[in-house]
């Protein structure tokens, strides 16, 4: 039980965070929004804030809290270089990622980001799916 | 308008991301993998995130402005169309191939790790890239 409420703690407190932006300052916490945003947008002082707020709530977790730090991914770096571009692109031409789409969009009731989110889970999954039975799981 | 809140709320998402096992691409892959070894995890994660969101959402937005900015800045937009679709499919692959979406992306760069390095560069590199791209499709 206990490997499923931590989870959950996790997660209501991603809503939380959203929710508390949104009625603070109106705003959607999309971390792909706001990480661009923060080089390209106008506003680049709550963005900012909101960045080193994501990392200290890192180091919280893993110097206070004590909890171990995950560990690095195993797969090569061209694969995580490639990833990475897909990920970055994607989410700029779509208008969002699993927080601005999934926690925030879908919490507004919002088709787009309903559509988008069950395209992007579906794309993983398959993604995964290839990785793992036609590469063999090799990377 | 004033900023501060928003360190509250990234200190939230941070620990959110990091204590629910987000931040782990092991973890990730590993809940996307539902015809392999499934790791069921992440389903409480965006369960607890969005039932928060569900049920908090009407109530902000029925209010006439947020508590420290004049007017909500929400996505206007009600139509599907092909950039919206188009750009969730290669989110999800790159999302696939790695374990690392965004948000824990960026929460890891303090772990030290090469691979989360790499990562972000290259994210904002296309995010960078979908400017001149869509102006590329548009323009033939």
């Amino acid at each position: 039980m206990n490997a499923y409420l931590i989870p959950l703690t996790g997660g209501v407190l991603l809503g939380l965070s959203a929710m508390w932006l949104l009625l603070s300052l109106g705003r959607v916490a999309g971390i792909s929004g706001i990480a661009w945003g923060s080089l390209a947008g106008p506003e680049r002082a709550w963005r900012w804030l909101f960045l080193v707020g994501l990392l200290g709530g890192g180091l919280l977790t893993h110097n206070v809290i004590g909890q171990p730090v995950p560990a690095e991914s195993v797969a090569p770096l061209w694969l995580i270089a490639a990833s990475g571009l897909l990920v970055g692109l994607g989410t700029r031409m779509g208008g969002g990622c699993t927080s601005g789409h999934g926690v925030c969009g879908l919490g507004r009731r919002s088709p787009r980001s309903l559509v988008a989110t069950l395209t992007f889970m579906t794309l993983g999954v398959i993604t995964v799916f290839i990785m793992q039975s036609v590469m063999g799981g090799a990377v | 308008m004033k900023a501060w809140p928003a360190l509250i709320s990234g200190v939230l998402f941070g620990l959110g991301l990091t204590l629910s096992g987000m931040s782990d691409p092991a973890k990730v892959l590993g809940f996307l993998n539902i015809t392999g070894a499934w790791m069921p995890d992440l389903i409480f994660v965006m369960g607890g995130a969005v039932l928060v969101t569900l049920l908090v959402t009407p109530l902000v937005t029925a209010r006439e402005a947020p508590l420290l900015a004049s007017t909500f800045s929400l996505p206007g937009k009600q139509l599907l169309d092909r950039r919206l679709v188009g750009g969730a499919v290669l989110f999800g692959i790159g999302w696939g191939l790695s374990g690392y979406c965004p948000g824990p992306a960026l929460v890891s760069l303090l772990c030290g790790y090469e691979s989360t390095v790499v990562f972000c560069v290259a994210m904002f590199a296309g995010m960078a890239l979908e400017g001149p791209i869509n102006r590329l499709f548009a323009s033939s």
